[in-house]
């Protein structure tokens, strides 16, 4: 299995495992990811942040917190807002880590494979 | 596995990626060709791509763009640069603005893809070059924001592969 090993590999170079895990378990939720996103073009305040989800304050808070964890955001109280700010050190590790070109044409062939093992089988359902 | 090595060369500024599918190299070639087929692989799994314009010849050009997990878009071109198919394509791939314009502050990537015949397949050599290194540099700093969403789909990806 290529890619996991890559992965492993590359994780012994800059971060401990733990660290690793908590980085991507922040980044492994959609919802997690659009946060990083959207705090790293402005912070933002939980609250602001809560009223661009379809979920509660509380849960948006949750993830927030995961995030934390990880190290991906800080967040400061300011009066009585708790306002959320990417850490870009660590994102830029985390990318580094990732080592995203070859991440990106990694998948790309296995799609591409996937696309291919389509003509062989049409009309069948795939079994995972 | 289809991917059989990869190398990294921080000198000259290259990442080569070797795979091989088992399907001939005229069936490889049209997953580049056809843009229909090529939107299917493109983008990463949570980003998938809309070519929009797939001009398949010598100067031509595509645009795309890639819409994210709530909606969001990102653009990107395409200028080809060579085809001699079914063996040989070299592309640049660059950002867009919204409105599908190229991005001319933004770093473009060099793309030649090569597609030979293998024992019952097809090898796939794709090398990219990065025209200096900081805009090696800058491409990957720019995982803070652009690179980081493409990043993310990838980690699902890794995610699925390690608890399997």
């Amino acid at each position: 299995m290529p890619r996991p090993l890559t992965y492993n590999h590359v994780v012994v170079d800059q971060l401990s495992d733990d660290e690793v895990d908590r980085i991507f378990h922040g980044l492994a939720d959609a919802t997690r990811r659009d946060i990083v996103t959207r705090v790293l073009r402005q912070e933002q305040s939980v609250s602001s942040l809560a009223r661009g989800y379809d979920m509660s304050f509380a849960a948006v808070q949750k993830h927030v917190a995961v995030l934390e964890r990880a190290a991906l955001v800080s967040k400061q109280r300011r009066g009585r807002e708790q306002v959320v700010h990417a850490n870009p050190e660590m994102l830029r590790k985390a990318t580094r880590l990732l080592e995203q070109y070859e991440q990106i044409w990694r998948h790309r062939v296995q799609a591409i494979d996937d696309l291919l093992s389509e003509d062989g089988e049409k009309g069948t359902e795939k079994c995972q | 596995m289809p991917v059989i090595s990869s190398h990294k060369d921080p000198e000259a500024l290259t990442l080569t990626l070797v795979a091989e599918f088992a399907a001939p190299v005229e069936r490889v070639w049209r997953v580049w060709e056809d843009p229909r087929q090529l939107e299917r692989w493109w983008g990463p799994p949570t980003w998938p791509a809309t070519f929009e314009q797939h001009d398949f010849k010598v100067g031509g050009r595509s645009r795309y763009y890639m819409t994210g997990p709530d909606g969001e878009k990102a653009g990107g071109w395409w200028e080809i640069r060579a085809v001699d198919a079914p063996n040989r394509l070299e592309f640049t791939d660059g950002f867009a603005d919204d409105s599908g314009k190229p991005n001319p502050d933004m770093p473009t990537t060099r793309c030649v893809v090569t597609l030979e015949a293998a024992g019952n397949g097809t090898r796939m050599t794709t090398v990219s070059h990065f025209t200096s290194a900081e805009e090696l540099e800058r491409l990957i700093e720019m995982g803070m924001e652009e690179g980081m969403k493409q990043a993310a789909g990838q980690i699902d990806a890794l995610l699925t592969e390690t608890t399997v």
